[in-house]
């Protein structure tokens, strides 16, 4: 065991851990808002609408975060029409691109998540809504999802902790992320252990304290 | 179109053997997390602490720390690990293990944690009853195992076993960082030399897709099978 090591690289690894979070956050909330889309969408009588939404999240679900990150990163600059808009300045940053993929995979999974709770919503509640009048709208925002996000908390924590895991993948598209600057340490010293230690520790005080914030909401929210 | 043919001309056949490649990495990965689980499920239940917090300790670190870095230990470590136990017999040569079986092995110890935590759950819901009768009936604990547990517990650990599988089936493209030639490994070297990233990683994600769909399909066959009677 090299203590040294581990000591030295406690502060860069911490330092790399800052853009995991970032990634995780900036992806999650994104994701958050393309989850709640397609969940309605998915939820809706049209039929094209409903297959659309559902062959997004089959999709998005069915393929490795891998392959979706490098369509979005090697894949989409081959398209010469987006390179002169405005979009190429985002595209062109693997920061971005590894954003839009997380994004748009945790997305899938978050609507699935929303749409299951959104469905074991009591029928009773809703038409208690509709019996005092209220108008479906204001049902909907106030009565239909707050109940499906405290429905929804244990799953979606879970979702939080993989999409962690997920954002190591950015370290493919040359961003030093936690992963990455694990990984670069490892090949310049040749301490793999040493380092996962290190790096793995750090991941996994991420986890306990997501895991521990979302049991804290579930209590709070919870129904009695 | 003919960027798909078979033989020189075409990515056809590299990619096919790719996905052959793919399919046997997952399988493989998938036995060795059964061992894994194997000797880690009667751990979660034993009655012994010392022994559930091994167990556990397996479970939440693997289930917390992201699939990547579990690789780069391998394949950083893993010639290391095994050079070291050779040099205990006396045996100082540079060992090379290739990239197949580092791989199977990291994501199988990744889909042992998911493996181990569906059996455990699966065995918990068998209804302590069963266990009762057997006693009753004086079955031997081994006949107990082979003749109600496990038929019982593989009907319940079947639909979540099939996301046991998909997850490790798509985390076998992450094994393309270590040089092993599947489906992403190809595609990356398919893109490289014709400049069509687009292309080539969008028919990965299409063979991935044929795969988990394929694989459903077949699940739910043996889901059928299992739950006759039910």
């Amino acid at each position: 065991m090299d203590f040294e090591l581990m000591i030295n690289s406690f502060p860069k690894l911490l330092n790399a851990a800052v853009i995991t979070l970032k990634l995780l956050s900036v992806s999650l909330i994104v994701g958050l808002f393309i989850g709640l889309l397609f969940a309605i969408l998915r939820l809706n009588k049209n039929v094209f609408i409903n297959k659309f939404a559902y062959g997004y999240s089959y999709i998005f679900r069915g393929t490795p975060l891998l392959v979706q990150i490098f369509i979005i990163y090697f894949g989409l600059g081959q398209i010469e029409y987006l390179r002169s808009t405005f979009l190429w300045v985002i595209l062109k940053e693997p920061y971005w691109c590894a954003i839009i993929a997380f994004a748009l995979n945790t997305g899938a999974y978050t609507s699935e998540i929303l749409r299951s709770a959104f469905q074991t919503i009591k029928p009773g509640i809703i038409e208690a809504g509709q019996s005092l009048g209220i108008s479906s709208k204001i049902i909907f925002y106030k009565i239909q999802i707050p109940i499906a996000i405290r429905q929804s908390l244990p799953a979606y924590g879970n979702e939080i902790i993989l999409m962690m895991k997920g954002t190591s993948l950015a370290s493919t598209v040359t961003l030093m992320d936690l992963t990455g600057v694990a990984k670069y340490i490892i090949s310049t010293t040749f301490k793999p252990i040493e380092v996962f230690i290190v790096a793995g520790g750090i991941y996994l005080f991420m986890t306990f304290i997501i895991h521990n914030v979302i049991k804290f909401l579930e209590k709070k929210y919870s129904f009695n | 179109m003919e960027l798909l043919a078979f033989g020189d001309t075409g990515w056809g056949d590299e990619l096919f053997r790719a996905t052959l490649m793919t399919i046997a990495v997952s399988i493989t990965s998938m036995l060795i997390g059964f061992s894994f689980a194997g000797i880690f499920t009667p751990l979660k239940l034993s009655k012994f602490k010392s022994l559930n917090l091994v167990a556990n300790i397996y479970t939440t670190v693997i289930r917390g720390v992201p699939e990547l870095l579990v690789i780069y230990l391998f394949f950083f470590g893993g010639s290391g690990a095994i050079m070291f136990v050779a040099s205990m017999f006396g045996y100082n040569e540079y060992i090379e293990i290739n990239a197949f079986i580092t791989g199977s092995f990291a994501i199988g110890i990744i889909s042992g944690a998911y493996s181990t935590e569906v059996f455990r759950g699966a065995i918990q819901s068998i209804d302590k009853g069963q266990f009762e009768a057997a006693k009753v009936l004086g079955l031997s604990k081994f006949a107990q195992f082979y003749k109600i547990t496990l038929p019982q517990m593989l009907r319940l650990a079947i639909p979540n076993l099939s996301n046991v599988w998909q997850i490790t089936l798509k985390d076998t493209s992450l094994i393309s960082v270590t040089g092993l030639v599947e489906i992403m490994r190809q595609s990356y070297i398919a893109a490289g030399s014709t400049r069509d990233p687009l292309f080539f990683y969008s028919f990965a994600a299409v063979l991935y897709l044929l795969l988990t769909f394929l694989s459903m399909k077949l699940i739910n066959k043996l889901e059928v099978k299992y739950s006759r009677g039910y």
